[in-house]
């Protein structure tokens, strides 16, 4: 095992590990608005890429313009569903919430393949499958550009949080009774970071699909993302990036390392892992607020 | 005759607490159970060996998950997992030469020691960390049961378990496994019937209600989380193995993966949480809907002359399932239990509703 090789390793992992961040950032998004933490997220990831799909082979219409308005559907979808399922759940136990987030999950999935097929299909954006060198080191192309995406969305996502309305989630985020009682609607607030989310999902669907195929496997994206997010702090985009980039590298070089000797398979194992000792050690993650309730 | 409370007076605290006070009750029970006893004669074979006899087994694994998230108030996203532990212990015991009731008990309490580490997040955790820590911790049982030869036979490997004998009698027929089912969930029942009258089943519930409201009128939330995770672990490890031995007659890992799991819980919430009877309903809705629905799709289509894929109508039934568990937190989040409870005290008072207390 050569030191070239865990580097390759590492460099794929956390570009593959910043495509993570963007399903974690979802759950984030919506963590913070309304501490509703999303089991739905990897069932979104899958709708976006089956909308894509769908606005591009069954309408017919280019990539770049499939893609935007893919976008558009699913946060429209987004704000559906926390209209119809979640607004009424407020203030319930978190049991109905997570029983509800899995419901929602369970008949998202179902739906799409009633819809769109079961068998996977190819959902081709114009990366070339040729590894880009770097020195020595090879690097996949397309997660290279699901790192830049990642970032990129990241980047949107701070010079959001600066405009008027990025405020506003921000006061909801940090006391949502207190937004209240100065005339901030919370509803619409949480709508719109559900809209927000369901936006990163798609971007993550599109992106995971040009990888490994559009099918039903996008919604084991989940535990992924689910780590990341914890990981980070659940309520931490910057948490979810940094955290995103962490998981990918332990996960590429852990498996890396273990597979030959483990014979295979110990990449959910290492995710798995990694959450529980989050979760042991450090519950709030590596950037999330310390309020979380413990014995 | 028509006021079922008519006539009852509790004269000693014996009777106040009887497990079912009210007659009218203890008519139903009794011919419930004169018709569970007569079942395999009523049914076709068919019905008893791949509706009933699985329909209680998951009755008393999800009075046992029941236990934990019902009672208790603690997540457990891993109860597959522990139900697995039991089921592969008991089929390694077994064919080892341990007789059978031993090497049923042995995987009981060896789901019992696995059951106490999650048992061990719960204690650090709560809420939706414990729900997550539980949910990777069925991750990793996953991959150690299917990765680790000695248990299951390596990767995608399928384990044979021998026909299985009760008191030296060997019981193969569909209707003796029916018996020994229906005696488990019985047995789950009524213990379950039983802790909800115990100090027991009350430090549980203070437990749920708020820990530290426990732990100042003396109930240590630690031990008692410890000892439901352990009740509750040993039931769902017995329940694997009688899902092995009465209904699927081999085990693979894919029996006890992450969905089952998921599935348990959609059957403790469409019940109703911590209600006896809703986990009775709410394991025969989730078992049986779907391939009622399915059943019901094929035979509507067939009727209009629709053409539906045989891909559509493979997945159709799993969105209204999913479709099923959303309006079940919508409309009545306490499950079927408490629409039967309703309906139970809106007919023991008809018609004189004046009367309800």
């Amino acid at each position: 095992m050569d030191l070239m090789y865990l580097l390759e390793l590492a460099i794929n992992g956390a570009m593959s590990g910043l495509m993570y961040s963007l399903v974690a950032m979802g759950i984030v998004l919506i963590y913070k608005s309304s501490s509703v933490p999303n089991l739905a997220q990897g069932a979104l990831t899958m709708v976006g890429a089956y909308v894509v799909l769908a606005f591009a082979n069954g309408a017919g219409l280019p990539m770049w313009a499939a893609i935007p308005l893919a976008m558009l559907t699913m946060m429209g979808v987004g704000m559906g569903i926390e209209r119809v399922a979640l607004r009424r759940l407020a203030g319930r136990p978190i049991v109905m919430i997570l029983m509800m987030t899995l419901g929602l999950d369970i008949f998202l999935r179902a739906v799409t393949l009633v819809v769109g097929g079961g068998t996977a299909r190819p959902l081709d954006i114009g990366i070339s499958n040729d590894p880009l060198f770097l020195g020595p080191l090879l690097l996949n192309r397309a997660y290279l550009v699901g790192a830049v995406v990642a970032l990129g969305l990241f980047a949107v996502f701070v010079f959001f949080f600066r405009t008027r309305r990025g405020v506003v989630l921000r006061a909801i985020a940090d006391d949502y009774m207190a937004s209240w009682a100065v005339g901030i609607s919370v509803e619409r607030g949480v709508a719109l970071s559900w809209a927000l989310s369901s936006l990163v999902a798609t971007a993550a669907g599109v992106l995971w699909g040009s990888i490994q195929g559009v099918d039903q496997s996008l919604s084991l994206l989940l535990l992924k993302g689910i780590t990341v997010a914890v990981l980070g702090g659940m309520d931490s985009l910057g948490g979810a990036i940094l955290a995103g980039i962490a998981l990918g590298v332990i996960e590429a070089v852990a498996s890396g390392v273990l597979d030959p000797l483990l014979g295979g398979g110990t990449r959910e194992l290492v995710v798995a892992l990694v959450l529980i000792l989050t979760i042991m050690i450090r519950p709030h993650g590596l950037f999330g607020r310390h309020d979380i309730e413990r014995l | 005759m028509l006021y079922r409370r008519a006539g009852i007076r509790h004269t000693d605290y014996a009777s106040d607490r009887e497990l079912f006070p009210i007659p009218a009750d203890r008519i139903a029970i009794l011919a419930l159970l004169a018709l569970a006893l007569l079942a395999p004669l009523i049914f076709s074979s068919l019905t008893v060996s791949s509706y009933l006899t699985p329909w209680l087994v998951w009755v008393s694994a999800t009075l046992g998950l029941n236990l934990i998230i019902g009672w208790a108030g603690q997540f457990h996203f891993g109860y597959a997992a522990v139900m697995g532990i039991g089921a592969y212990t008991t089929v390694h015991a077994y064919k080892a030469g341990l007789p059978w009731e031993i090497a049923a008990v042995l995987g009981g309490l060896m789901a019992t020691v696995i059951g106490v580490l999650f048992a061990f997040a719960a204690l650090r955790v709560k809420g939706l960390y414990l729900a997550l820590s539980t949910l990777a911790l069925q991750f990793v049982m996953d991959w150690v049961i299917s990765h680790v030869p000695a248990i299951s036979g390596g990767v995608s490997a399928t384990l044979q378990a021998p026909a299985m004998s009760l008191l030296g009698q060997r019981i193969a027929s569909d209707s003796g496994l029916y018996y020994v089912a229906l005696g488990w969930a019985l047995l789950v029942t009524l213990f379950m019937l039983n802790l909800r009258r115990t100090a027991l089943g009350r430090a549980l519930v203070a437990v749920r209600e708020k820990d530290y409201a426990a732990a100042v009128i003396g109930v240590q939330a630690f031990r008692y989380k410890l000892v439901a995770f352990a009740t509750s672990s040993f039931i769902g490890g017995v329940s694997g193995a009688m899902l092995i031995f009465c209904f699927y007659h081999a085990v693979t890992p894919e029996q006890f993966a992450v969905n089952v799991s998921i599935e348990l819980l959609a059957m403790v919430i469409v019940g109703g949480l911590a209600s006896i009877i809703g986990s009775w309903f709410g394991a025969a809705f989730i078992l049986l809907a779907p391939s009622q629905i399915h059943a019901f799709i094929a035979w509507a289509a067939k009727l209009v002359g629709a053409d539906i894929g045989i891909e559509t109508l493979a997945h159709l039934p799993y969105a209204v399932y999913g479709g099923m568990i959303i309006l079940f937190l919508l409309v009545e989040p306490m499950g079927l239990g408490k629409l039967y409870g309703n309906m139970r005290n809106y007919l023991m008072v008809w018609p004189f509703g004046y009367a309800r207390k």
